[in-house]
């Protein structure tokens, strides 16, 4: 594997740091006129999804993490693995629950993900910014609510519970935010 | 393809005017007080010795030479301005650009404008005193603060940088989440550097700014022993908004320590697997000869420019930074 020193530290460099495939955020660099120079660091390490600020002398060198961003469709779950496919090759690779995390309940069925892959194995998977599902159920709403005033809870098909405005009535289906986990509108029928 | 060739100034044409005035003024306090105006050369046969400074080198080829030798560019003109002192010159100051390798980020150029001048006579509180006349206006605030490192480290970390042993400051340094560089650094320097970079520049200067002297001796780079404490240097810093603006002495003039302080230098390069500096005869020439009694200083003027004009980075201050020169 590539070595790395900290003056090449930038912005979406990936390394490994105690052992873990870490994402480098930010990079300043600090040099005292007549001192050490330093490397203050913030990173985020890409399992865990830890940030955290690290300070380094220059020229330490890191190993470079072999991790890539791929878009893949998500497929089927077997009940352990959930299985994607690159809708070019139509290689098909599968992920386990550690890798999905919280981002379970928004996978739908032929939707493209983001699927990071440190030494080719899942280790994030991140669903689309919005995805549109089912109401499977959630309490009627009062009549001539029409502005939402606080809401209600829904749950969804995936599980996924989100807070809706209370004319949305269970059926229906809605477009939620995944970075938010917070309902945006109706889905356009 | 040329649209996408970033050409344009890295400082918006309003700022290059600015940069001007400011340049004037301090060009005019100078003359107002009758110090000479010099000019040294960029390009010299040796360089520094300073463990932590890289001076570019080039090869010359001499017509007249044999084969082609190595010149630096100069990362202070420093060296150069001593030896116009030593040959009588007076108070001089100098306006020039300075050279120094593997720097750059938000408050570094790999060239930058570099303000020094030098007085007979002065110790470095005197020095400090003028400073205060020249910078305080264009910063517009009042007088800078004084302290010396031990109370700066005292006051901000409850630690006495003079006293505290190697072990005492690492753990010092775990403490404040730097166990990784710290378990494994056996320079005391290198821990005091990133304690006072990290935790006590930014405390000290943020309402005012403020000197900084009697650095430890291990730090006194060409500045003299304080006589009534030899643990520490003559030596200070002016910091503002957590910002390293200068850097002066109460100058070394003993031709013999100073050569042993270039030795001990290449010793700790040869230790650290960096080349070793030829030490700059002409310079320990005209130290023989003798260097008066002075004090002298740096100061980064784009850094300077930066605080003044309220920029976030010194790309905003120059005509055009290192990533468009």
């Amino acid at each position: 594997m590539a070595t790395i020193g900290t003056n090449e530290f930038k912005a979406g460099l990936k390394i490994m740091l105690d052992g873990e495939p870490t994402n480098i955020l930010e990079n300043e660099f600090v040099k005292p006129g007549k001192g050490q120079a330093f490397s203050r660091v913030r990173l985020r390490k890409l399992i865990s999804n830890k940030v955290l600020e690290k300070t380094f002398k220059s020229n330490e060198t890191f190993e470079t993490a072999d991790v890539m961003d791929v878009e893949l469709a998500y497929l089927y779950s077997d009940g352990e693995f959930w299985h994607f496919m690159n809708n070019d090759t139509f290689e098909q690779i599968a992920a386990d629950s550690k890798a999905l995390g919280d981002n379970l309940k928004w996978l739908v069925e032929n939707n493209l993900c983001t699927i990071t892959l440190w030494n080719g194995i899942p280790i994030t998977v991140y669903p689309p910014n919005f995805v549109e599902l089912e109401i499977v159920q959630t309490d009627p709403g009062l009549k001539g609510d029409t502005a939402g005033t606080g809401g209600k809870p829904a749950t969804l098909s995936t599980g996924a519970v989100v807070r809706v405005p209370l004319f949305v009535q269970q059926g229906e289906i809605v477009k939620v935010d995944t970075r938010s986990g917070e309902y945006v509108s109706r889905a356009q029928k | 393809m040329t649209h996408t060739i970033d050409w344009r100034p890295s400082a918006s044409i309003e700022t290059l005017q600015q940069r001007a005035n400011i340049i004037r003024q301090i060009r005019d306090f100078f003359y107002q007080r009758e110090v000479l105006e010099v000019d040294t050369p960029a390009l010299s046969h040796a360089s520094v010795t300073d463990l932590h400074l890289r001076a570019f080198s080039t090869q010359f080829n001499d017509p007249g030479a044999p084969k082609a030798s190595t010149l630096y560019l100069q990362t202070s003109p420093e060296f150069a301005m001593k030896r116009l002192l030593c040959a009588g010159s007076g108070a001089i100051f100098q306006l020039s650009k300075a050279f120094r390798n593997e720097e750059a980020g938000r408050w570094h150029n790999p060239e930058f404008t570099m303000l020094e001048w030098y007085r007979p006579d002065f110790d470095h509180f005197m020095l400090m005193d003028e400073m205060d006349d020249l910078v305080m206006p264009i910063l517009a605030t009042g007088k800078a603060q004084r302290l010396t490192y031990q109370q700066a480290f005292m006051q901000v970390l409850a630690c006495d940088p003079i006293a505290t042993d190697l072990v005492e400051l690492q753990r010092l340094c775990v403490e404040l989440g730097y166990a990784e560089l710290a378990v494994k650094e056996d320079d005391k320097d290198v821990l005091l550097n990133l304690l006072f970079s990290q935790h006590i520049e930014p405390a000290i200067s943020q309402q005012q700014p403020c000197f900084v002297y009697d650095f430890p001796a291990s730090q006194a780079a060409l500045a003299k022993l304080n006589p009534e404490d030899p643990r520490v240097a003559q030596r200070f810093e002016l910091y503002y908004k957590g910002v390293e603006l200068a850097n002066g002495f109460h100058e070394l003039s003993d031709p013999q320590e100073q050569r042993q302080r270039f030795l001990q230098d290449n010793i700790k390069r040869q230790q650290h697997g960096l080349p070793i500096i030829a030490v700059d005869e002409y310079f320990l020439a005209a130290l023989e000869n003798g260097l008066p009694p002075c004090a002298g200083v740096a100061l980064g003027v784009d850094r300077l420019l930066m605080l003044a004009l309220d920029c976030k980075r010194v790309s905003q201050v120059l005509a055009f930074s290192h990533t468009n020169a």
